[in-house]
């Protein structure tokens, strides 16, 4: 059964344009889904709609199999980690994690005994008597986590929880949340625009842009065989290139086009690239300029790895390659993508 | 071009003189001089000049200084309406004290929330705070007139009240009355002061409470109160310093009386020292406010401090 559902969800907040413009979506028992997108894109926005501090203008959203448009938050059994945290500034971390167990009425003994639970599940047992403001970052996050933990929630909502951390502390934050979510197993759904949390803690990525989600899938499958044109270029770094042909749009990865010599197979498509500049960026090769002869003249990236040694110079103009089983096409008109055009011989 | 030019602007053509406003201790001394002149002036002598008067036998007839040593504050103390004076600004302060707060704490979550017709709202509860206490407080005198009162008129109609209330002929309700005037005028202030406190709670705080599951009275209990406290015990301050040191609403409503029931000390001080001319005594009973509002002060702003909310 899915945990959330999201049926032909929209939301307006001023009745002319969407923040969310048809959205649905469904997670599975225990799934880690990422929303993904640029900011303004709307990801917040679903997710707070899921926790109910928005309303939605039209469709559902549904937890646990029942509709909960129009409960209020503490109806719903969701845990939510903000941005900023929002720890309680004048309550100890010890009373910062049970405040939830009180609006529930439970009883003292037993608030005690589940708060030093998910103290000693995060490791901040030696924090209980802080205030939030002698903690560090990382610290406060645990700290939120541990709040959103003793609910026993049918689901963690998670809005971008690693921003505030430097970069890093970061990774490391982002190995413990993955860890984390592994070992209680609720049903996560995680807001971020930074590509590489999503592609590194997600199980699912769900791509939005402008309100509405442009692809649903596992990591490797939004990256290498992305929807449209706006999921092709938002991931991956550098991003797609692409070069109008005729009414389509070819693409293709900056790490597949390598000189020609290094592309040993006769389904191969060549091009010829005239490098503009060269940069090294942390044992590869950035090659940048125009590559002719598949379609329109058109500015390129590629990315070589440390093992292609073929010597290249700025200035020179060389014969490159791309698999052609690593090509994508896209209607230019649409931006969706199509089937394979041929392309030469 | 003389060598003087030269030196003036530079090898590059720039000008090297410093301006007289490039020099901050100049422009600290002159930007501080208005207020320091203020203080002085309008603060520090009249303060000094009255603990001098209340040492002497100054008076408007003979503004000649003696001496007099304790004398003037031996006569207030064995004068049974300062005691009564006392205790009224004590009893004033404390009751308007505690009403200002609450009332001022529902006028600023009225004025944070978002309805249609939201500024007329505001417009309203700023209104007593923009009006001259002294204009205003006529306009209560005539409201509590004791024959034609609109407040009797009202109450006769809805069958409270046979006759007349006599506001501010009976003790019990001239004091009431004296309160109440207070609290209508101070309440706007605490309720800007106090909404100041509640726009700086952060908003994702509150939603926080919302989702793990608080009801609007715990998080008004747990989150909202605790951490407005702070401010609310500003406003509580200044509510407390304005009724202290006011003598204009005693003044224009009661003149102190129903014999001197609502008399205060700052009213007395008036009464005494500028209407009844015996500038010595009305300074010292003035000067008895001074040590009552400074413990008041520094009590209140220590518990503010050690409250460390954020």
């Amino acid at each position: 059964m899915a945990v959330v559902e999201i049926r032909g969800l929209r939301k307006s907040f001023d009745g002319k344009s969407f923040a969310l413009d048809g959205i649905d979506l469904a997670t599975d028992e225990g799934e880690y889904l990422v929303l993904l997108g640029p900011s303004g894109c709307g990801k917040t926005t679903l997710l707070r709609t899921i926790a109910g501090l928005e309303q939605p203008t039209e469709g559902e959203v549904l937890i646990g199999g029942s509709v909960v448009n129009g409960l209020p938050p503490r109806a719903r059994r969701i845990a939510m980690v903000f941005q900023s945290y929002a720890l309680y500034p004048h309550k100890s971390v010890l009373d910062n994690i049970v405040f939830p167990l009180k609006a529930q009425r439970m009883d003292k003994a037993e608030r005690a005994r589940k708060a030093r639970w998910a103290a000693e599940l995060l490791d901040i047992e030696h924090l209980l008597g802080r205030r939030p403001r002698q903690l560090s970052g990382g610290e406060r996050q645990r700290v939120a986590l541990a709040r959103a933990l003793v609910r026993d929630p049918s689901v963690f909502l998670l809005d971008e929880p690693l921003s505030n951390l430097d970069a890093k502390l970061r990774a490391s934050a982002r190995d413990e949340l993955k860890g984390f979510q592994q070992r209680v197993g609720t049903t996560t759904i995680y807001v971020t625009h930074d590509q590489v949390e999503a592609m590194g803690l997600g199980e699912r990525i769900a791509v939005m842009h402008q309100g509405r989600v442009r692809q649903l899938g596992r990591p490797e499958t939004v990256y290498d065989e992305p929807a449209d044109v706006f999921v092709a270029t938002f991931l991956g770094s550098p991003p797609m290139n692409l070069v109008r042909r005729d009414s389509h749009l070819v693409g293709f990865r900056p790490e597949h086009l390598w000189p020609v010599d290094e592309v040993p197979t006769e389904h191969r498509v060549v091009m010829s690239l005239t490098i503009d500049k060269m940069e090294y960026l942390s044992g590869d090769r950035h090659i940048y300029g125009p590559v002719s002869g598949v379609g329109e003249e058109t500015n390129v990236i590629a990315r070589l790895p440390a093992t292609v040694t073929t010597s290249l110079r700025p200035g020179e103009k060389h014969e490159f390659a791309v698999h052609a089983g690593r090509m994508r096409f896209f209607d230019a008109g649409s931006g969706l993508r199509t089937n394979p055009v041929r392309i030469g011989g | 071009m003389s060598q003087a030019a030269l030196g003036e602007a530079g090898e590059g053509g720039v000008a090297v003189r410093r301006r007289l406003s490039d020099r901050e201790g100049f422009l600290a001394g002159v930007c501080l001089l208005p207020s320091v002149v203020y203080i002085v002036a309008l603060v520090a002598l009249p303060f000094f000049l009255s603990i001098a008067f209340s040492f002497s036998d100054v008076t408007a007839g003979d503004p000649g200084f003696d001496w007099a040593g304790f004398r003037n504050f031996q006569r207030i103390f064995h004068d049974p309406v300062f005691w009564r004076s006392l205790q009224n600004t004590l009893l004033f302060s404390a009751i308007s004290m505690v009403l200002i707060v609450i009332f001022g704490k529902v006028l600023a979550l009225i004025l944070v929330a978002d309805f249609r017709g939201k500024w007329l709202v505001r417009f309203l509860v700023l209104l007593p705070w923009t009006t001259p206490v002294s204009l205003s407080t006529i306009a209560w005198l005539w409201m509590l007139d004791s024959i034609y009162s609109p407040i009797d008129w009202l109450l006769r109609h809805a069958g409270v009240i046979q006759g007349n209330m006599y506001w501010l002929g009976r003790p019990r309700l001239a004091m009431a009355s004296v309160i109440a005037v207070h609290v209508w005028r101070l309440v706007p202030l605490a309720a800007v002061i106090i909404m100041a406190g509640l726009v700086a709670i952060p908003g994702e705080v509150q939603e926080q409470a919302m989702v793990d599951g608080a009801g609007f009275w715990r998080r008004f209990f747990e989150i909202t109160l605790p951490l407005t406290l702070p401010v609310i015990a500003v406003a509580a301050l200044f509510g407390a310093i304005f009724t202290f040191t006011d003598m204009t609403v005693v003044y224009i409503l009661t003149r102190g009386g129903p014999t001197n029931s609502t008399q205060v000390l700052a009213s007395w001080s008036f009464f005494k020292g500028i209407e009844g001319g015996d500038v010595a005594q009305g300074a010292a009973i003035a000067l008895l406010l001074f040590p009552l509002l400074l413990a008041a002060a520094i009590t209140i702003l220590r518990w503010v401090r050690r409250m460390e909310v954020l």
